[in-house]
């Protein structure tokens, strides 16, 4: 038993992300064709030259004839992943084992989502046929029962924690609105964050992720091919992958304030990288937001901060975009949106654009050029049964 | 002999001040309260509710069960059988419905009486009346379940002296099926017939159990005919302090349901004047369609008894719900529906696979002693968990679920035995509700989809103190 991952083997070097926002104007399709058509000519690829695809969606279509139809591609091996909301790294994971595997040369991996057709706000997952006894309750919902027991248990003042999680999106909000492919591009002071009623416990609309259509895309190819593509690829540390066993919601010792896969799959990423220090070594995080509750817990499960502290450095700016470790700096699931299949891809496309120098001066984060590596993390699922994906990526 | 070997009767939380109903209907209403089902409760669950308390004061598994209602959940499919589900009964133990009318309770409690004991015998209504109406006010939604049987059964509380029935075919009240509300005749044929009918009943009763009306301790007179009802008990000869309280002002009249109420009542009451003693005559009168008469007389067993939930405690113990929100739930009000999609009918093979947890509330306990809900098929051991009780762990209120009655308000329970369950609660208000407070479960109805009612349990504030044992032992 071992996860050994694979360590400077595969690199990324061609990307595209579309906007990610209410396309009443774009199928599955149009997105499809618009982030793949950016990610070839990233690479300077062709759609021939691409040995093998994963697409990755959560349910805006199934089977790998979901790529191959629109994009006309012929003969080629197209799998279709889904992995709830991690689902767009998930297509990145496989994609660059079967690179690193020496299956194929050069494979794609590709995240969508159409979530806007539903009729209805939010995310709305397809009733798999069953016994009538599930909950029904929305995600925001079950997350917000992270923020009243993280204050119970460390002793944070309501008031106070409703600050934190302002803040939060605050941060995210502000980095979205200098970022021309978020949905939001505009900044909320926490004033105003705070005023907002109440949805699902005592979060409000503005502490949920955006709920967006888009899609986004990544070539890969083994690492010592890359430099006939890109004289700037992103080189894989580390993926790693958990999926927990669902007993935090049976078992009555869960206690709402961290998320133990998310541990367990960052313990796993930083070991296949030999990253020690977090905190210290990465330049960036790109992390799962989708409420803001999330971000917080997430904070101290990634090892940026100890237990019972993130809401200090929160407050702190430590996680701003001019902070010691810049968090969400593309705006986050919050500001950027989150079309389930497209996110967990998306967050690497900012990795690509910071680590590489190519974000925008009005975007760049302090750490750049002092440092080299970014982590993603992509969860899916609920606090007590979820799934986590955590990378590490660089650039030498 | 047989008799009556316990009771439970379930009144639901939410009662309607019908001063209420005046302003906003321009008609109807009056003084008192009446009961009001919660929208996630209809005649089965209810029914469920009084079964419980009714086998957790008693010590027999019934053979029977009778299901009875004049506004079933369902037609062609038994709703019998789900209560039998709740309820954990044994396969072998027959569970049928008594559909129609009032007079279709009292047929299932005088088959239960002339059966092979123990049997259960549940009644339950729903009364809903055309805004402004008098059946509107004057309805009552609840249940009572009568476990019935002979001193080979268990220990009879009441011994049922005699039985008389007078059947009649003639129009009072009528409800085509899926109509709203009943429709009624000229008020006084049905008075001058039901009078008549009562009375004559009461003299062959009596004269069959050789008793005269100074013998009668409590004379119950149940039926939708109230002017007739009183009109019964006052030409009885039975003394007015020894009239039954039909429950009117607080409770209002729950239908086929009211008769097996009726007759619990009078039997707390009986045991709380123990001084009294046994050998105390109460008489249940029904007036449905003709006339059926029951002659019960108490045991000395019937002091020592103690019903889970007492019928006063639980007429006491009610919280409002305002005249709209009863419009709403009875769908008399159609309001804007959550902005999320319906949810989907539960699968009928999935249900049935899993009938034990759905119906039961049965997890499962492994070899690592964990309790796990729902079951796992890693484990070995079934885990009956309808009857424990549990603590709030987490809490939160969900403005954005679907729910036939938003917001959802939500907990993880912890529960004393072991296990978890994150589920939704019922019968408390937003802000009524704190971590760390105890709840009970409860069976109720989560939504209906393509006309499957979706059954499950959920998670209420603690009743009462008493430890309730329903379902919990002795069943497959």
């Amino acid at each position: 038993m071992a996860s050994r991952g694979i360590r400077d083997r595969v690199a990324i070097v061609g990307m595209g992300c579309t906007r990610f926002t209410e396309h009443w104007d774009k199928g599955v399709d149009e997105l499809l064709l618009d982030a793949a058509g950016e990610a070839f000519t990233s690479a300077g690829v062709t759609k021939e030259q691409v040995d093998a695809y994963w697409l990755g969606t959560a349910q805006s279509g199934m089977s790998g004839l979901t790529l191959s139809r629109p994009l006309r591609l012929q003969g080629k091996p197209v799998t279709r992943v889904e992995n709830f909301c991690a689902t767009g790294s998930e297509a990145l994971r496989q994609a660059a084992y079967a690179v690193a595997s020496g299956a194929y040369d050069v494979a794609m991996a590709i995240g969508v989502e159409k979530v806007k057709d539903s009729g209805y706000q939010g995310l709305n997952a397809f009733p798999i046929p069953n016994d009538g006894t599930q909950r029904t309750l929305t995600a925001a919902a079950m997350f917000s029962m992270v923020a009243p027991a993280y204050a119970r248990r460390y002793g944070v003042a309501e008031d106070e924690m409703r600050t934190v999680l302002a803040r939060i999106a605050s941060k995210n909000h502000a980095n979205g609105a200098r970022n021309p492919r978020a949905q939001f591009r505009k900044e909320m002071p926490i004033e105003k964050l705070c005023a907002m009623p109440a949805v699902a416990g005592g979060l409000s609309m503005f502490d949920c992720a955006g709920v967006a259509d888009g899609a986004a895309a990544a070539i890969l190819v083994r690492a010592e091919d890359a430099a006939r593509y890109t004289a700037n690829p992103l080189v894989i540390k580390g993926l790693s992958f958990v999926a927990g066993d669902g007993s935090g919601v049976t078992d009555p010792s869960y206690d709402y304030t961290s998320f133990p896969e998310v541990a367990a799959s960052a313990a796993d990423a930083y070991a296949q990288a030999g990253v020690t220090e977090p905190r210290a070594e990465l330049a960036m995080a790109e992390v799962h937001d989708c409420f803001t509750p999330t971000e917080l817990v997430l904070m101290e499960d990634l090892g940026f901060a100890e237990r019972g502290t993130a809401w200090k450095h929160v407050l702190d700016g430590a996680f701003d975009r001019d902070g010691d470790l810049p968090v969400n700096p593309d705006g986050g699931l919050k500001a950027f949106g989150h079309p389930v299949g497209a996110t967990g891809l998306r967050m690497m496309f900012e990795a690509w654009l910071q680590l590489r120098g190519e974000a925008p001066p009005d975007r760049r984060i302090a750490t750049a050029g002092s440092r080299s590596l970014a982590l993603t993390h992509n969860l899916g699922g609920y606090p007590g049964e979820m799934v986590s994906f955590v990378s590490i990526v660089g650039t030498a | 002999m047989h008799g009556i070997l316990g009771w439970g009767v379930h009144l639901p939380r939410r009662r309607l001040d019908r001063t209420e109903i005046r302003p906003v209907a321009g008609a109807g209403g009056g003084r008192g309260t009446r009961t009001v089902a919660s929208y996630d409760e209809d005649t089965t669950t209810m029914g469920v509710a009084a079964a419980r308390d009714a086998l957790a004061a008693a010590d027999a598994r019934p053979r029977t069960l009778w299901f009875a209602t004049a506004e079933p959940a369902y037609l062609d499919k038994s709703n019998a059988t789900a209560v039998h589900a709740a309820l954990r009964l044994d396969r072998a133990a027959g569970a049928y419905d008594a559909v129609g009318s009032v007079r279709s309770a009292m047929g299932a409690l005088r088959a239960a009486l002339d059966g092979p004991g123990p049997a259960l015998v549940v009644a339950s209504d729903l009364r809903t009346g055309l805004p402004g109406g008098t059946d509107e006010a004057a309805g009552a939604d609840g249940a009572a379940a009568l476990l019935t049987g002979s001193d080979r059964d268990g220990t009879p509380l009441a011994e049922l002296v005699a039985w008389t029935s007078l059947s009649e075919e003639f129009l009072d009240r009528w409800r085509p099926p899926r109509a709203a509300a009943s429709r009624t005749w000229e008020e006084r044929f049905g008075e001058q017939r039901y009078t008549a009918l009562g009375l004559e009943a009461l003299k062959l009763a009596l004269g069959e159990a050789g008793l005269a009306a100074a013998d009668v301790s409590a004379l119950a007179v149940a039926g939708l005919h109230a002017r007739a009802a009183r009109a019964v008990a006052a030409g009885s000869g039975v003394p007015a302090e020894r009239i039954a309280d039909r429950l009117d002002g607080a409770v209002g009249n729950p239908g086929a349901a009211q008769p097996a109420l009726l007759l619990a009542a009078e039997l707390e009451r009986a045991a709380e004047e123990g001084a009294a003693g046994p050998g105390r005559i109460v008489v249940l009168l029904t007036l449905s369609d003709g006339v059926d008469a029951a002659v019960f007389r108490t045991t000395g067993a019937l002091a020592g008894y103690r019903p889970v939930r007492p019928v006063a405690e639980q007429i006491g113990s009610g919280a409002p719900v305002s005249y709209g929100t009863y419009l709403a739930w009875r769908g008399l009000l159609p309001v804007e529906p959550p902005r999320r999609p319906e949810p989907a009918r539960p699968s009928a093979s999935a249900a049935a696979r899993n009938s034990d947890w759905k119906f039961g509330f049965v997890g499962s306990r492994g070899e690592d002693g964990a309790v796990r809900l729902p079951p796992s098929p890693l484990d070995g051991e079934r885990h009956p968990m309808a009857g424990e009780t549990g603590t709030v762990a987490a809490l939160t209120v969900d403005r954005l679920a679907y729910s036939p009655s938003p917001p959802v308000i939500f907990a993880v329970v912890d529960f004393d035995g072991g296990g978890r369950l994150p589920v939704e609660l019922t019968d408390v208000d937003e802000g009524g509700i704190a971590v760390g407070d105890r709840v009970e479960m409860t069976f109720r109805r989560l939504f209906t989809a393509d006309g499957v009612h979706n059954y499950f349990w959920k998670a209420r504030p603690v009743q009462n103190s008493k430890p309730d044992a329903s379902g919990a032992e002795g069943a497959g």
